[in-house]
C-alpha cells in the first residue's frame, strides 16, 4: 500500500480488533441511494452496535441476491442512484467503524478500477465486495485496490475445495467472507448446515477475520452463524425492514438486538 | 487464447481480450468440472458417435442446403439457405441441447434449468430432457411468456415447468439472472442448459462446437453445389451468436466474408461497450455507470443486451462483420421470404436475411455473388406476433 490515507478506517485491523476485545463481530448492509433514509439507516446500524457496515452499489442485474436486495437494487436505481451520488453522500458520513462497498464487477470495470478505488477512498470507504469477481479473474483488480488503499474481500463457497480455500484466505484482505449456503442472498427461515462446516475450515485455513453471511436474519440465527466464526453479516433482513417502511429507528433497534444477543451469550 | 481459427480458447477462456469465467465462487466448481467432463467428451470417439447419431435420427440432419432460384432472381445474387428450421423442434437450438442432455448425463446430474427468449431453447431444451428423463425449469421473462404463448404452452407438453420472470426488463436478460440464481442454488443436481454462445467459459466455446455441425455441413453440401467452391459470403443473425458461431467455424478458413446481423434495438457490436455481465467479457449495452441497458427488438430471440465473447473477438478483429436491421425492413423481409420460396422464416433469421435485402439493392454484395444464409429457425412460434403486426 502507498500514500497517505486520511478517511475512513482501515478494515483488517478494526475487525481484529474488535475479535481481540473477545466480541462477536457484526457487520450490517445498506443499499446505497435506497430512498432518502439510507444514510440516516447506516447510522443507525453503528449506533445499533455494527461493527462494520456493507454499502450497497446497486447494479441493474444482480445474479448473487434474492428478491430483497433485488428489489432494494430496483427501488434505488429508479431513484437515480449511482456510484458518484452514493460515495459523495458518504463523504458527509464520518463513522468509527469500516465500510466497505458491495457491488458487481461491471460498475468496477465501466469506471475502471484506480479510478473506482480511488473514489471508494475519497469516500471513507476502504474494502470492496465484489462477488462476481472470482480468484481467477480478480488479479489485476487486486492489486490495482490495494495500491489505492482499498482491502479486496474474497468470498468462500461450501463447495470450494480447500487448494481453492488457502488460495482465497491468502489474498482476501479485511476479512474472508464465508458464505453459509449455496444459493443466493435473503431471508431463510433456518440456518444452513453447511455454514458451521465452512466456518471450521476457513478459521483451520486462516487466522484472518472469518465472516459468515447468506440468510442471517434473526438474532438466534445470527449467534448460531457466528459461533464457529467471528462474526456474521445481516443484509436482507434490514433491507426488508426499509423497503417495508420501517425507517432508520427500527434498523437501528433491530441491530441493537442482534448485538444485544450476540454479546448475551 | 483462440486465433481467428475459432480453436480451443484454452483454461482460462479467453478469445482475444474477451470471455473469461466472471461467476460468483458458488459456481467456479461447477463451470471447472462442466469443462473437464466436456473436455473429455469431446475427444471421445464414443460420445462424438453418439451424439452424431442423435442428431440425425432424432434432429433430422443433415439439414439440406436450398438454392432460392426466385428470390436469388429478386435480388440479383445468388442465395443459398442453410435449412435449420427443417430440424426437430424448428431451430438450430435442438443441436446444442443434444450435446448439452448427453454431457448432463455423463456428469450424473438430473435437473436442468434454462433461459428462453422466444422459447425455442427453452423447447429445445425441455424436448431433450423429456428424451434423456431429465426434471426441466425454463426460466421466461413475462413480456415473453405473452409474445410466445404457443411455446410456453409445448414447453409445458414436454413436462417442462416455465417460470416467468418478472424482474427488470422481463425478458431474456432477466431469464439469464434467475437461471444463474437457480443454478447457484441447485448446482449439485443440475446442469445448467445455456442456449447460446455466451456466459462463463466453457460455454461460449461448448456451445459453438456443438452448433459447428451447421457450419461444417453447410461447407461440403456448398462445394458439392459449387463445384468445390466455396461461397463468397455468409451470413447469421445474432443474438447470443449461436447459429452464427456454429456457422462461422465451418467458413472461417475460407475467403468468405463473414456477416452476423443484430436486432437494430440490441445492438451489442454496434452500439455497446466492453464489460461484464453473465459470467462473460465482452460488448455489452450499457449507461455511463455500467448499468445494463434494455435491448428492444421485435424478436425475443435477439432481445438480448450482450453478444457471445467469440463474436467481440472475430469484430475486433476484423474476421467477421457485424451489421443490424430494423423490426420494419426485417418483417419485409419474412414476407419477400415467404412469397418468393414459401418457406416463412422465424423473426431472428429474417434479420439475416433484411441485412441481405439491403446489401444486394445497395451493392454492398455484388450482382451474382453466392451468399449462404443460414435460416435459424422456422417462422411458426411467430405466425401470431406477424398477423397482428401486419394486420
Ligand atoms: C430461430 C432462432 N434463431 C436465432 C436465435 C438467436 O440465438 P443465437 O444468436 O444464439 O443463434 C434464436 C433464439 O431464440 C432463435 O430462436
Amino acid at each position: 500500500m502507498s500514500g497517505i490515507i486520511e478517511r475512513g478506517v482501515a478494515v483488517e485491523p478494526a475487525l481484529r480488533a474488535g475479535r481481540d476485545a473477545g466480541r462477536k463481530l457484526l457487520v450490517t448492509y445498506v443499499t446505497g441511494g435506497l430512498g432518502s433514509g439510507w444514510v440516516d439507516a447506516l447510522r443507525a446500524m453503528v449506533e445499533g452496535g455494527a461493527d462494520l457496515v456493507e454499502v450497497g452499489i446497486p447494479f441493474s442485474d444482480p445474479v448473487m441476491d434474492g428478491p430483497t436486495i433485488q428489489e432494494a437494487s430496483v427501488r434505488a436505481l429508479a431513484g437515480g442512484a449511482n456510484p458518484v451520488g452514493i460515495l459523495d453522500a458518504l463523504r458527509r458520513v464520518e463513522v468509527p467503524v469500516p465500510l466497505v462497498a458491495m457491488t458487481y464487477y461491471n460498475l468496477v470495470f465501466r469506471a475502471g478500477h484506480s479510478r473506482f478505488a480511488r473514489m471508494l477512498v475519497d469516500s471513507g470507504v476502504r474494502g470492496a465486495i465484489v462477488p462476481d469477481l472470482p480468484l481467477d479473474e480478480s488479479g489485476e483488480w487486486e492489486t490495482d485496490a490495494a495500491e489505492a488503499g482499498v482491502e479486496t474481500v474474497l468470498l468462500a463457497a461450501p463447495v470450494t475445495p480447500d487448494d481453492r480455500l488457502a488460495e482465497l484466505c491468502r489474498r482476501s484482505h479485511g476479512f474472508i467472507y464465508g458464505v453459509n449456503l449455496m444459493g443466493v442472498t435473503g431471508e431463510r427461515a433456518s440456518l444452513a448446515q453447511s455454514a458451521a462446516v465452512l466456518a471450521k475450515r476457513l478459521k483451520a485455513a486462516t487466522d484472518k477475520p472469518v465472516i459468515m453471511g447468506f440468510g442471517v436474519s434473526t438474532p438466534d440465527q445470527a449467534v448460531a452463524a457466528a459461533a464457529e466464526a467471528d462474526g456474521v453479516v445481516v443484509a436482507s433482513a434490514l433491507m426488508r425492514l426499509l423497503l417495508d417502511g420501517g425507517g432508520p429507528n427500527a434498523v437501528g433497534d433491530a441491530v441493537a438486538s442482534l448485538r444485544a444477543a450476540l454479546d448475551g451469550g | 487464447m483462440a486465433p481467428a481459427g475459432m480453436g480451443d480458447p484454452g483454461p482460462s477462456g479467453r478469445f482475444g481480450r474477451f470471455g473469461g469465467r466472471f461467476v460468483p465462487e458458488s459456481l467456479v466448481p461447477a463451470c471447472i468440472e462442466l469443462e473437464a467432463a466436456f473436455r473429455v467428451a469431446w475427444s471421445d470417439w464414443r460420445f462424438r458417435q453418439r451424439y452424431a447419431e442423435l442428431l440425425r435420427t432424432y434432429a433430422g440432419r443433415p439439414t439440406p442446403v436450398t438454392e432460392c432460384h426466385r428470390l436469388s432472381e429478386a435480388l440479383g445474387v445468388r442465395v443459398l439457405l442453410k435449412r435449420e428450421d427443417l430440424t426437430h423442434t424448428g431451430s438450430h437450438k435442438i443441436n446444442n441441447v443434444l450435446g448439452q442432455g448427453l454431457l448432463t448425463l455423463e456428469m450424473g446430474k438430473t435437473r436442468v434449468v434454462a433461459e428462453t427468449g422466444a422459447g425455442q431453447h427453452g423447447v429445445a431444451t425441455a424436448t431433450a430432457a423429456a428424451l434423456f428423463g431429465l426434471e426441466c425449469v425454463v426460466y421466461m421473462g413475462e413480456v415473453d411468456t405473452e409474445r410466445q404463448a404457443l411455446n410456453v404452452f409445448r414447453m409445458q407438453l414436454l413436462g417442462a415447468e416455465v417460470r416467468p420472470v418478472a424482474s427488470g426488463s422481463r425478458t431474456l436478460k432477466d431469464a439469464v439472472n434467475e437461471a444463474l440464481r437457480d443454478w447457484v442454488a441447485t448446482v449439485e443436481n443440475t446442469h445448467y442448459c445455456l442456449g447460446s454462445v455466451m456466459g462463463p467459459h466453457p460455454y461460449p466455446w461448448m456451445v459453438r462446437e456443438f452448433q459447428r455441425v451447421v457450419g461444417d455441413e453447410a461447407r461440403s453440401q456448398c462445394r458439392e453445389l459449387l463445384g468445390g467452391d466455396d461461397p463468397a459470403v455468409v451470413v447469421a443473425c445474432v443474438g447470443g451468436g449461436s447459429n452464427a458461431a456454429g456457422t462461422f467455424a465451418g467458413f472461417v478458413d475460407t475467403p468468405a466474408r463473414l456477416v452476423g446481423v443484430e436486432a437494430a434495438g440490441g445492438s451489442a457490436i454496434g452500439r455497446g461497450i466492453p464489460g461484464v455481465l453473465h459470467g462473460m467479457h465482452s460488448y455489452l449495452l450499457q449507461d455511463e455507470w455500467g448499468q445494463i441497458l434494455e435491448a428492444q427488438s421485435i424478436s425475443a430471440g435477439l432481445d438480448y443486451p450482450g453478444i457471445g465473447p467469440e463474436h467481440a473477438h472475430l469484430s475486433d478483429l476484423g474476421r467477421a462483420t457485424y451489421y443490424t436491421a430494423t423490426d420494419g425492413e426485417v418483417l419485409d423481409a419474412l414476407q419477400l421470404l415467404s412469397r418468393t420460396e414459401g418457406i416463412i422464416p422465424a423473426l431472428e433469421p429474417a434479420h439475416a436475411l433484411a441485412w441481405l435485402v439491403n446489401a444486394a439493392r445497395s451493392g454492398d454484395v455484388a450482382a451474382g455473388t453466392t451468399v449462404l444464409l443460414t435460416l435459424s429457425g422456422r417462422g411458426d412460434k411467430d405466425a401470431e406476433q406477424v398477423m397482428r403486426l401486419l394486420g
